[in-house]
């Protein structure tokens, strides 16, 4: 319950901090460092606000090259191919923080030392208080919270003017038929088909660990499974309801927040039972020293208090640091106040679920493989 | 079929144009999709259907936009480049090595003929999904997934085939008198095959190029799973664009692609016309 | 007599009657002496592209085998415990002793240090779930054990191994190699019953493989649907004509996979062009829009569309040497225009449309980036199921081993093919 009360906290500093003057540290020169840099992230939107936010501001400031790559879905399948090679081309690496976990269990990725690693916060907190609790893994540098929850279309004739309260809606074919997109994997759709089956929330892991439990979420899925579209990249459910192609669909809060408010599409979003996760950088393990250098010297660059407040300037995401939150402003370009669109905001997260990090690490392997063959009955 | 008789029964007229129907829509099945996304490519809205302003021929609703974007967006520039990066080191290296085994290959008294046939086919039957997993997990452990060099070679095996199958095409009807005849008259082996054998497979050497590279320009399963971001190829652009993040420059990519197609075929027809009268095999 | 003591003898005396070459050896010797040079030249002209297709493609091929059955993450990780678990009857009743657990310790000591641990588990969690939580839960604990009395530190920081089964999994799969991979390809496992099928709701590849038959068989029917008028159009035009013609199915055949594919997906969407017209002419109204993607429905009407030119081209180059008097002698003997054409004329093409069905049936079966594009769930091929297994799920034998089931099936589909037709008579274009 941690996690979630920093959360609050942060959110809350977020919608009543004024605008903090921007201070800029002095950006060490970097000894022995490569020129180029491979960094991989997720395309779309988000890697947008990291070129925006860390890439460019610290490529103006060094002149390095920086090259992206967008396999963050496929990281870890990469990293351990190319680990195996022992020929690691990525630098830096954006994942999400269960698949950080597992790189760093299988020693693919570099274990960090938050102390001497990290920036400490303006005030001079240490990199580690100022994360807290969502270092979730000795080899991951948060970066944002971001929430997995629903959007859906504002001008639906069907619905005759309803619209979903709920995440239970999402399940609801008669008040609220359609198409629906859901994330190909099991993880977070079998939470949200317990909640809406009955189970209460402090419940869902006990009997989701049951083989009854998996066979009762799998059935609730049963029930919408024809009129699911499977996604695996975060920009397919903003495009299909964009198009129209789905009615009501999941993906990441900030993809969202880009069709709704830039794209001006006519959708809305659904907070509720919203999933709070993290997304960071880890370091594969096994660079060679110029180019551990200079992803060291990115990294600490990027993640300080200043640079992740940046990053919500173009995004909808929370940073990680409880001291960048009184520096998140208004939207480059929109200009309007981002504190309002962040999962984090208390009108957002009246009802969040917390995400079972320890849980789904342990039996992700069992409960995939009986997802995937649901899937392709 | 050529024309119908003056005695057909109404039946057969019937029929006669009925299948001529047929066929029309047969074709317009095959190229209309080709042909649907030019004018899409057009569109001044980010969509992938018809707008009303384009339907009523309103030229507020074409715009060349997603054209700009290809060309200024860097990257499909990158894309772009590393496509033609690639392609013709993989056409070069197969075109080399395909042309010499195709003409080992039609020789008269070959070892174990259709079995090294068999092998050097191989690419080109085996699924790619296959090459592709079989490729990825051996190039990892010899350090070449990933890699420039990976993709190049990985492309120029699947280019050869075709290069093979087009070069002995053309030796079939190679008359094997005139290397005798320049052997005769004292020229070396090597001259021979540059005055004499040459000039006579070229179409087949060239059409079997031109596959080749079409083969590395429109791969995109291999170096999905061999290459990294610095290999990323406009195939590949293209594949994560439908999946991920659609936008209609992809249309306008395809658009160009098929200009490309076009003039491949032009040539290639040119090639195969002058093949044929360089072997008297038709009066055109 | 040997032939060589023959030319000997016959070299020795000049004036026998044997034909000799300019330089006065036996014709017969330097003809093999000539045969042996040709040879010799042929092969060094092949050597260096059969060198490199084995190089670049043959040995990953081989790699990829390889795979399917290799086993040696157990041995490696846990060497001590194999050795120790040997010793084990894994029928008895009994748990293994202290020995095996203290081994277990050990070995898992450095495991943890090294972080592979994790990895084990995932692998033996292919062949008993639960496994891999089990590796992770106890690789949590095992610096905090004590020494000595380890079977009940172990049973005490999971229970499971305090069961038989995780143990003798654990001795089952220690050897080197494995069918296991092969085993979960076609939903079986073994258990201590012996070989046995999973149950109903874990089944899977069989599921996939059916499929993929069934869809890539749908696929080459409707192609030679569309493809026989084609050809036999094209067959029966003036040669002018025909040329024209035929560059209306060469065009799509030399456009891009992925243009084609982005076409269909732009023509079949809800939203997509194909829809829209069917509403905007009222044949269905706009709250009923067909669903043509992102199932079986779009799969196949793609990849036909992709196939196509593979069918039209083989049948278009049969029907072009059947002679038309064999028709016209037909008619004139009676035989109305039907009986004419399926009789006489139709069996002439079998030829043409066995090397046309193979070719799309091989193509289809192994096809990967439009399933993957306008599939959806239901309109996927067991490649998708491979690539999946490569990039997301990581178990990569398992990913080999579906692979090499494939590539069976295509090289016996590929060896009918060379019976029929031959390899060395495949044309393009």
């Amino acid at each position: 319950m941690k996690l979630k009360t920093l959360l609050l906290a942060t959110a809350a500093s977020v919608a009543f901090a004024a605008p903090a003057v921007t201070q800029d540290a002095e950006l060490p020169p970097c000894e022995n460092c490569a020129d180029t840099m491979t960094l991989v992230s997720w395309g779309g939107a988000y890697q947008t606000s990291q070129q925006k936010a860390y890439a460019e501001p610290y490529a103006a400031a060094t002149g390095v090259t920086v090259v992206w790559d967008e396999s963050s879905n496929e990281a870890v399948a990469k990293l351990r191919a190319m680990n195996e090679a022992g020929n690691v081309t990525w630098d830096v690496v954006d994942v999400v923080a269960s698949d950080a976990i597992r790189l760093c269990d299988e020693g693919l990725a570099r274990v960090m030392d938050p102390e001497t690693e990290l920036a400490a916060a303006p005030d001079g907190t240490s990199a580690a208080d100022d994360f807290g609790d969502l270092l979730v893994s000795e080899c991951f540098i948060p970066q944002i919270v971001y929430s997995t929850t629903f959007g859906y279309r504002t001008d639906v004739a069907e619905w005759n003017g309803k619209e979903p309260e709920d995440i239970c809606a999402v399940f609801d074919l008669e008040a609220f038929p359609g198409k629906r997109s859901l994330e190909k994997r099991p993880i977070n759709n079998m939470e949200w088909a317990l909640l809406c089956d009955g189970v209460a929330k402090d419940d869902v892991y006990d009997v989701l660990e049951t083989e009854e439990g998996v066979a009762q979420a799998l059935a609730k899925l049963d029930t919408i499974k024809d009129q699911v579209v499977w996604w695996s990249a975060g920009a397919e459910t903003p495009q299909l309801l964009a198009d129209g192609e789905v009615v009501i669909g999941s993906t990441y809060n900030g993809r969202l927040f880009s069709v709704i408010e830039e794209q001006d599409q006519p959708v809305k979003m659904l907070w509720d039972a919203q999933v709070f996760d993290l997304d960071g950088w880890i370091i594969p393990e096994g660079l060679p020293e110029d180019r551990l250098n200079r992803a060291l010297h990115f990294v600490k660059f990027a993640t300080d208090t200043q640079r992740l407040a940046d990053q919500a300037k173009y995004i909808s995401y929370g940073p990680a640091r409880a001291s960048s939150a009184p520096l998140v402003g208004t939207h480059a370009d929109l200009g309007i106040e981002m504190a309002p669109h962040m999962p984090t905001d208390p009108n957002n997260a009246k009802n969040t679920f917390l995400y079972n990090y320890t849980w789904w690490a342990d039996n992700r392997d069992d409960l995939d493989a009986k997802f995937q063959a649901w899937l392709a009955q | 079929m050529s024309a119908l008789p003056p005695y057909s029964s109404t039946a057969q007229i019937t029929w006669y144009y009925a299948f001529r129907v047929i066929c029309g829509l047969i074709f317009f099945f095959l190229i209309f999709p080709i042909i649907v996304i030019a004018p899409l490519s057009f569109n001044a809205e980010n969509f992938f259907t018809f707008t009303p302003k384009m339907l009523a021929l309103d030229p507020e609703g074409y715009s060349l936009k997603h054209y700009r974007d290809f060309f200024t967006n860097p990257d499909w520039q990158q894309a772009l480049w590393n496509s033609v990066r690639i392609a013709p080191v993989a056409t070069l290296l197969a075109t080399a090595f395909g042309t010499l085994a195709a003409i080992g290959l039609s020789q008269s008294h070959v070892p174990f003929k259709s079995t090294i046939m068999a092998v050097l086919i191989s690419p080109m039957i085996v699924p790619l999904i296959i090459s592709a997993a079989g490729m990825y997990f051996f190039y990892s452990r010899i350090g070449l997934q990933g890699t420039y060099w990976g993709v190049v070679l990985a492309h120029a095996a699947l280019g050869t085939p075709f290069v093979i199958i087009t070069v002995t095409a053309t030796l079939v009807g190679f008359d094997r008198s005139l290397t005798r005849a320049a052997a005769n008259l004292g020229a070396d082996p090597v001259r021979t095959f540059f005055k004499v054998q040459m000039p006579l497979i070229l179409p087949g050497v060239v059409s079997g190029a031109l596959f080749a590279f079409i083969t590395s320009f429109d791969e995109v399963v291999v170096v999905l799973f061999l290459g990294s971001a610095s290999q990323k190829t406009l195939p590949w652009q293209m594949f994560t664009g439908l999946r991920e993040q659609i936008s209609p420059t992809i249309l306008a990519v395809a658009t160009l692609m098929v200009a490309i197609s076009i003039v491949l075929l032009t040539v290639l027809e040119l090639l195969r016309r002058r093949s044929e009268r360089l072997r008297g095999m038709s009066p055109g | 007599m040997s032939s060589a003591t023959t030319d000997a003898a016959i070299s020795a005396t000049p004036d026998d009657g044997v034909v000799r070459a300019a330089d006065g050896t036996p014709l017969k010797k330097s003809l093999a002496r000539a045969l042996r040079r040709e040879k010799t030249r042929s092969f060094l002209l092949i050597a260096p592209l059969l060198l490199f297709i084995l190089i670049s493609f043959i040995a990953p091929i081989a790699d990829m085998l390889f795979r399917s059955v290799e086993n040696n993450i157990v041995e490696d990780t846990i060497p001590r415990t194999v050795e120790a678990l040997k010793e084990w009857d894994p029928d008895s009743d009994e748990l293994p002793s202290e020995d095996v657990f203290a081994a277990l310790h050990a070995d898992l000591e450095i495991a943890v240090k090294q972080r592979i641990h994790t990895r084990l588990g995932s692998r033996l969690n292919y062949e008993a779930s639960g496994m891999s939580g089990l590796f992770r839960k106890t690789g949590r604990s095992v610096r905090r054990m004590d020494e000595g009395n380890y079977r009940e530190q172990f049973i005490e920081a999971d229970e499971d191994w305090g069961e038989l089964e995780t143990w003798r999994v654990i001795r089952r799969f220690s050897a080197p190699y494995t069918a296991g991979y092969f085993l979960n390809a076609v939903d079986a496992e073994r258990t201590s019953e012996g070989i046995e099928l999973k149950p109903e709701n874990e089944r899977i590849y069989l599921t996939l493989f059916n499929r993929t038959l069934v869809m890539s068989l749908a696929i080459t029917l409707s192609c030679l649907l569309l493809g026989f008028p084609i050809a036999y159009l094209l067959a029966h035009l003036s040669l002018r004509t025909s040329n024209m013609l035929l560059i209306l199915v060469l065009l799509p055949f030399w456009t891009s996979l992925l243009v084609r594919t982005s076409a269909w997906k732009v023509l079949l969407q809800q939203q997509g062009v194909i829809n829209d017209f069917l509403v905007w002419i009222g044949l269905i109204d706009d709250a009923n829009r067909l669903v043509m993607i992102n199932n079986q429905t779009g799969t196949i009407i793609a990849m036909t569309h992709i196939l196509l030119p593979f069918m039209i081209l083989p049948l278009f180059s049969v029907m072009k040497t059947i002679s038309p008097s064999y028709v016209r002698a037909a008619k004139s003997l009676g035989a109305n225009d039907w009986t004419a054409f399926w009789r006489v004329y139709f069996p002439q093409t079998i030829p043409g449309i066995g090397a046309g069905a193979i070719l799309v049936f091989i193509l289809s079966i192994g096809y990967y980036i439009t399933p993957e594009l306008v599939g959806g769930t239901s309109g996927i091929f067991i490649s998708n199921r491979i690539a999946y297994h490569i990039s997301s799920s990581l178990n990569w034998g398992l990913a080999a081993a579906l692979g090499t089931i494939l590539l069976a099936l295509v090289m016996l589909l590929f060896y009918v093919y060379d019976k029929i037709v031959g390899i060395d008579n495949v044309k393009l274009g």
